[in-house]
């Protein structure tokens, strides 16, 4: 495990210094179904992961209100929300806006031209890290999509107004 | 003018197919282990993968090319041999070399292959060249980024082989395939184990300020202010403190990356039969957007027009991009 603290600058409260407690054991079930939706669309991924489907990745989308620590372990798969500022044991750190994060997963952004760029941080296990980039990036079709299917007709419009928003790069786009 | 071929990078099957759908007249690739030199977590091709990709781009006119650009260490030769057998028992249209015995094998054991010259051999003399060609039936040599463009001219006129350049990507004017320093840091080879600053080695801290600090192993390769770009976490690419220098300067080399776009009619007219776009490593964004952008500046040269160049600067290393020895050998 390496002790990496988290980077708590998005937050919706964060010029005030507090925030309301967020009800995310409301968030937990969803995500627990998002992540075994995933895995059983995409088993390729999970297979290209090898030796480090047992890390835990705390993905920190700067603008939302929480982390989101994932371990794709196919025998334990886990996606839970976690409060910022108490980060949970986790093997490496992917910081970066919420939309760079979503473009990423879709493989429709260079991780690469993040990190030069400093948009994206990465701290903990590099090749973890590098090892999820390129098992994401060879996921043809769209991981986001999969996941805003899983709501309906509210869910993919939501993920269209997200990529409008990403693709002018406005305010908008900080959900 | 020769109708240029533009070679590809594919790290996975998914690159694969974007690099064909995106205009790559040859994509290259390799094996998911030392025999290439981007031996790198998640990122290759298993053999079955490599089986399907051959079939994906020969059913829509693309050729595939098979690093096995690396140099097998005493008593490990089983791995390139094997590698070497699959690739021809799949019908990849060449194999990418750097050893003199891995050429060897391959003009011994697969006479109808087709050998390309890797970069990694550091071939760029004419004798250099004229001995692989003659020796091992070399049909192409990838040629290190340190010659201008009218000595490339001149080198063609003296060798019985067509030339690939690197014309986008990774900027590293090391002796390629004698780099030494990963080794000298980390213990594996760049050169026979195919990984250049293993990530299992990478470390990236960061500090409440926002700068980053870069470290392979115990040496810190750099340290980045919270405005400034970055580059990649090779030695070669490090700013370093050394006497008679107050600050911190890159001893090596810069974080940039090579773009030809400008020079593509002079090279084309100094007889280049392939253009080389570097990134295996890379991802399916980066080959889609610089494939697709040298695929319409090479199809508009050839059409006699002025290429249309898309700003590709967003995908460069520290976004910084240069001509390097292309255009002078002052480029520092």
């Amino acid at each position: 495990m390496t002790d990496v603290p988290t980077h708590d600058s998005g937050g919706a409260h964060a010029a005030t210094g507090w925030a309301p407690p967020l009800p995310l054991f409301l968030l937990q079930p969803v995500l627990a179904r998002v992540v075994r939706r995933v895995a059983s669309r995409y088993p390729e991924l999970l297979e290209r992961l090898g030796p480090v489907r047992g890390a835990r990745f705390l993905i920190d989308p700067r603008g939302l209100p929480f982390t989101l620590l994932l371990k794709p372990d196919p025998d334990a798969l886990l996606l839970r929300a976690c409060p910022r500022g108490r980060p949970p044991a986790h093997d490496a750190l992917i910081a970066g806006r919420f939309l760079d994060l979503l473009e990423l997963v879709d493989a429709a952004e260079d991780g690469d031209a993040l990190f030069f760029s400093r948009e994206l941080t990465i701290t903990g296990d590099t090749e973890a890290v590098v090892t999820l980039r390129n098992a994401l990036d060879n996921v043809e079709g769209s991981v986001a999509a999969t996941v805003a299917g899983m709501f309906g007709p509210p869910g993919r419009a939501a993920l269209a107004a997200l990529r409008r928003a990403a693709r002018r790069g406005t305010p908008e786009a900080q959900p | 003018m020769i109708r240029p071929e533009l070679v590809c990078p594919a790290g996975t099957p998914a690159g694969l197919r974007t690099a064909v759908e995106a205009g790559a007249d040859t994509v290259y690739c390799g094996f998911q282990n030392a025999t290439n030199a981007r031996n790198f977590p998640g990122l290759n091709f298993t053999p079955q993968e490599m089986e399907r990709a051959v079939g994906h781009a020969h059913d829509r006119g693309t050729k595939v090319l098979l690093a096995l650009n690396t140099f097998p260490p005493a008593g490990k030769f089983d791995l390139w041999r094997d590698a070497a057998a699959l690739g021809a028992e799949m019908g990849v249209d060449a194999f990418i070399v750097a050893d003199i015995g891995v050429a060897d094998h391959i003009a011994r054991e697969h006479p109808g292959a087709r050998l390309h010259l890797s970069v990694q051999a550091a071939a760029s003399s004419p004798e250099a060249i004229r001995y692989y060609c003659r020796e091992f039936g070399v049909k192409r040599v990838v040629l290190p980024r340190i010659l201008t463009v009218p000595e490339i001219e001149a080198l063609a006129a003296e060798i019985p082989c067509e030339i690939e350049t690197f014309i986008f990507g990774n900027h590293g004017l090391m002796v390629e395939g004698r780099c030494s320093l990963t080794n000298y840091v980390t213990g594996l080879s760049t050169n026979m184990d195919g990984v250049c600053s293993p990530a299992a080695d990478v470390h990236y801290d960061r500090d409440t300020e926002g700068t980053m600090t870069t470290r392979l192993r115990d040496v810190t390769i750099d340290r980045f202010g919270c405005a400034e770009t970055a580059g990649y976490p090779t030695i070669c690419k490090g700013r370093y403190h050394a006497p008679h220098r107050e600050d911190g300067y890159y001893a090596f080399e810069e974080p940039v990356s090579l773009n030809l776009a400008k020079l593509l009619p002079s090279l084309m007219g100094a007889g280049v039969h392939a253009f080389k776009i570097e990134g295996r490593q890379r991802s399916r964004a980066y080959v889609r957007k610089v494939v697709g952008a040298f695929r319409r500046a090479v199809d508009d040269v050839m059409a006699g027009e002025t290429p249309a160049l898309d700003d590709l600067v967003a995908l460069t290393e520290g976004r910084k991009q240069t001509e390097g020895a292309f255009k002078t050998k002052k480029w520092r």
